[in-house]
């Protein structure tokens, strides 16, 4: 579904990522964890579209085309969703009317018409039911006074209102309590089905008994360093990750 | 000839269409006197520094246009808010049209000030009331003074309530080169009345038109007026406003002013604070591109106790658009316990905008409580990212965000169909479809 080829980026004049390979087939989890600075949601951003950096050599391809040319709206309406690691603050537009923008502008890019009112409260009264976010913040502007808890609760309900292809979740378990680190993880699993995928970013093993991945990776120094199954996180969540440093420079 | 002289020069046949004898007339001379010795203002005046009228003053302006032709309702419908019952004062070249209006005497007076002027019942109230408020010793206002002659008068007595908002509008024709108009009004509203306006200014013409405009309000004691601006008018056509506004006990007044084009537009806004526990409202949404100029100089002068002020002005400047901000609140020894607040927060689009802010407080009481603030910046791109994520296009994201940015001065905005209009000009200011409603 997925598929990211010696992807290399910079901004200004350093280069963050340094020739990325990443393989995800629909269905799967992948989780990429790695130290600070590693070059984690900048990989995210890349993948989404940023044009802050810019893509020196390789590719990135969702369901075999190529997205490198797109604007970020472009990917999103082909199904591209990014969970914000620090959403921003959008003072004067209500959560309710940026979804509905944002469902019928996608919408309207797929040669569909506008999602019918009804539904549309259907869906938002669903969503949020799931999230068990409390209606009133719905009419709140976006994001503007959110606790970090509240804020990352809210990318969930957008990602399940918008019902991505590949939802790229950069630390959505940072500032989350536990209850909501549960209730968070169990709307992605609900969205979770055989024709999407998740790609998790995340410093902590916590979020990966709820989301259990197929792969995990560690990015380092804007590479990916090391792959393995669901063990490979609780190795990390014990020795660090100055053992894969060691490995990778000897 | 320049204008300057053609101006003083046709004062003479000026006199000769007025009525003499009255006590208006002297106000006339002595502000024709003052127009003569100051002429027009230049950039070496520091309330001109950054509007230059220059090259504005270089067209050949028809000083008394000829009367024009009747303008065929369905041509300029638009420019009404015509779903809702309203009071209408319409001028087309200066000249009323009572085709276009709709005017009363019953209850309230809602007519022209040359009625005003010339029938003997107002003259205790043009006596009263005429020329009190506007500033002497500015040349442009006394400019106006001396020519003054037709415009708005409105009348609300005490206790009234205006049953229907009243639509203040002046045509421009162009059925000669260059105009220039001079519309003078007065508006009062007596003790506890109540009344809503809404005012522009609308050139039919590609030819120049230069309108310098005085209007006069008188806010008795808890009397309320809410006053709306439209300045969206073609690219030749500029506009200077000069509104004096002087307020009683308990009265509240709001000027909103959306200025969204024309070549040169400056508005000159005082508020006078003359009884205490006044409200001032002023705010205002500019935005404009191309090579667009907007002023805003702003005056709230606080002389007595116990009053509020509040000053929100909006800007987006795009192109090779240029702003002015200039902010003055003046507080006076004797108005303690002042509340003034003023706000100017500006986006520039482009590299080739430019805004000029200027805050000036001058301060002579203790016990005061006064903040400013100005911002400039440039549309938040991480902002414009995290919408375009969501699959909202760049330019609705972009949209989306400047009105947002605007969006708190429109809440204020008490006739919903004056919001709807607003909303609509700004969706097309910003060049996108949607519909806004957030
Ligand atoms: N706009 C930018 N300008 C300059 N440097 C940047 C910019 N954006 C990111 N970087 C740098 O790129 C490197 C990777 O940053 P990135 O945010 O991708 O790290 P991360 O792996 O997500 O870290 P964390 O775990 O702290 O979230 C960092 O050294 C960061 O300072
Ligand atoms: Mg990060």
């Amino acid at each position: 579904m997925l598929s990211i080829k010696n992807l290399h980026a910079r901004v200004a004049d350093k280069e963050i990522l340094q020739g990325i390979n990443l393989e995800i087939k629909a269905g799967e989890v992948h989780a990429i964890m790695g130290p600070n600075g590693a070059g984690k949601s900048t990989l995210a951003s890349v993948i989404a579209g940023k044009e802050e950096f810019e893509v020196t050599q390789g590719s990135i391809e969702l369901d075999g085309e190529d997205l490198g040319e797109l604007a970020p709206e472009e990917r999103a309406h082909k199904g591209v969703f990014l969970s914000f690691q620090y959403p921003v603050e959008i003072p004067g537009v209500t959560v309710t009317n940026f979804m509905k923008s944002a469902i019928n502008e996608t919408r309207k890019a797929q040669g569909l018409s506008e999602m019918p009112a009804n539904e549309m409260l259907q869906q938002i009264k669903e969503k949020s039911a799931l999230l068990e976010i409390d209606r009133k913040f719905l009419s709140r502007s976006l994001n503007e006074g959110f606790s970090g808890g509240e804020k990352k609760r809210n990318e969930i309900f957008q990602m399940a209102m918008l019902n991505p292809k590949i939802a790229i979740l950069d630390e959505t378990d940072s500032g989350l309590d536990i209850d909501a680190l549960r209730i968070v993880a169990n709307g992605v699993n609900k969205l979770k089905g055989p024709h999407n995928a998740t790609l998790v970013i995340t410093h902590y093993q916590r979020l990966l008994d709820y989301i259990v991945p197929d792969y995990v990776h560690v990015l380092w120094n804007g590479k990916i360093v090391k792959s393995g199954g669901p063990e490979l996180a609780l190795e990390l969540e014990e020795k660090g990750y100055d053992w894969i440093k060691q490995e990778t420079t000897a | 000839m320049d204008l300057k002289d053609k101006l003083v020069a046709s004062f003479m046949a000026f006199e000769g269409g007025v009525d003499l004898d009255h006590p208006v007339h002297e106000i006339r001379s002595e502000a024709m006197k003052v127009f003569e010795a100051q002429g027009f203002p230049e950039k070496r005046d520091e309330e001109w520094k950054y509007t230059s009228l220059k090259a504005l003053l270089q067209n050949d302006f028809s000083v008394f246009p000829k009367q024009n032709d009747c303008l065929d309702y369905k041509n300029v419908k638009q420019y009404f808010l015509h779903e809702i019952d309203t009071y209408k004062i319409v001028f087309v070249d200066g000249a009323y049209s009572s085709f276009l209006s709709e005017t009363t005497h019953q209850g309230i007076d809602v007519c022209l000030m040359s009625a005003a002027l010339s029938k003997p019942k107002y003259l205790p109230m043009i006596e009263e009331y005429f020329n009190k408020i506007a500033p002497k010793d500015e040349s442009l206002t006394a400019l106006n003074t001396a020519f003054s002659k037709e415009g708005a008068f409105i009348y609300i007595p005490k206790n009234v309530a205006a049953d229907k908002p009243v639509e203040i509008i002046h045509f421009a024709t162009g059925n000669e080169a260059a105009v220039m108009l001079q519309p003078r009004s007065m508006i009062v509203v007596d003790q506890g009345a109540e009344l809503q306006i809404l005012e522009r200014h609308r050139s039919l013409t590609s030819n120049a038109v230069l309108t310098n405009s005085v209007t006069e309000i008188y806010a008795q004691a808890n009397a309320q007026v809410d006053y709306y601006k439209v300045q969206n008018d073609n690219l030749t056509a500029s506009l200077i406003d000069n509104t004096y506004i002087a307020q009683g006990r308990d009265s509240q007044v709001s000027v909103h002013t959306f200025s969204f084009g024309g070549k040169l537009t400056r508005n000159n806004l005082h508020f006078y604070q003359k009884g205490e526990n006044a409200n001032s409202i002023l705010k205002g949404v500019t935005i404009i591109g191309e090579k667009q100029h907007v002023d805003h100089h702003t005056l709230v002068h606080h002389g007595v106790p116990n009053c509020e002020s509040h000053q929100d002005y909006k800007g987006i400047f795009d192109e090779s658009a240029t702003g002015v901000f200039n902010g003055k609140i003046m507080v006076q020894d004797i108005a303690q316990k002042t509340n003034a607040f003023q706000q100017n927060n500006n986006i520039l689009l482009s590299d080739k905008a430019t805004i000029n802010t200027k805050p000036q407080l001058e301060i002579f009481a203790d016990d005061v409580k006064c903040s400013h603030g100005c911002t400039i910046g440039q549309l938040d791109q991480d902002a414009l990212f995290y919408l375009q994520s969501r699959g909202i296009p760049q330019k609705e994201a972009k949209a989306l965000l400047l009105y947002a940015f605007a969006n708190n001065v429109l809440e204020s905005v008490q006739i919903p169909l004056v919001k709807q209009r607003i909303n609509r000009i700004i969706a097309q200011k910003l060049g996108v479809q949607i519909g806004f409603d957030l």
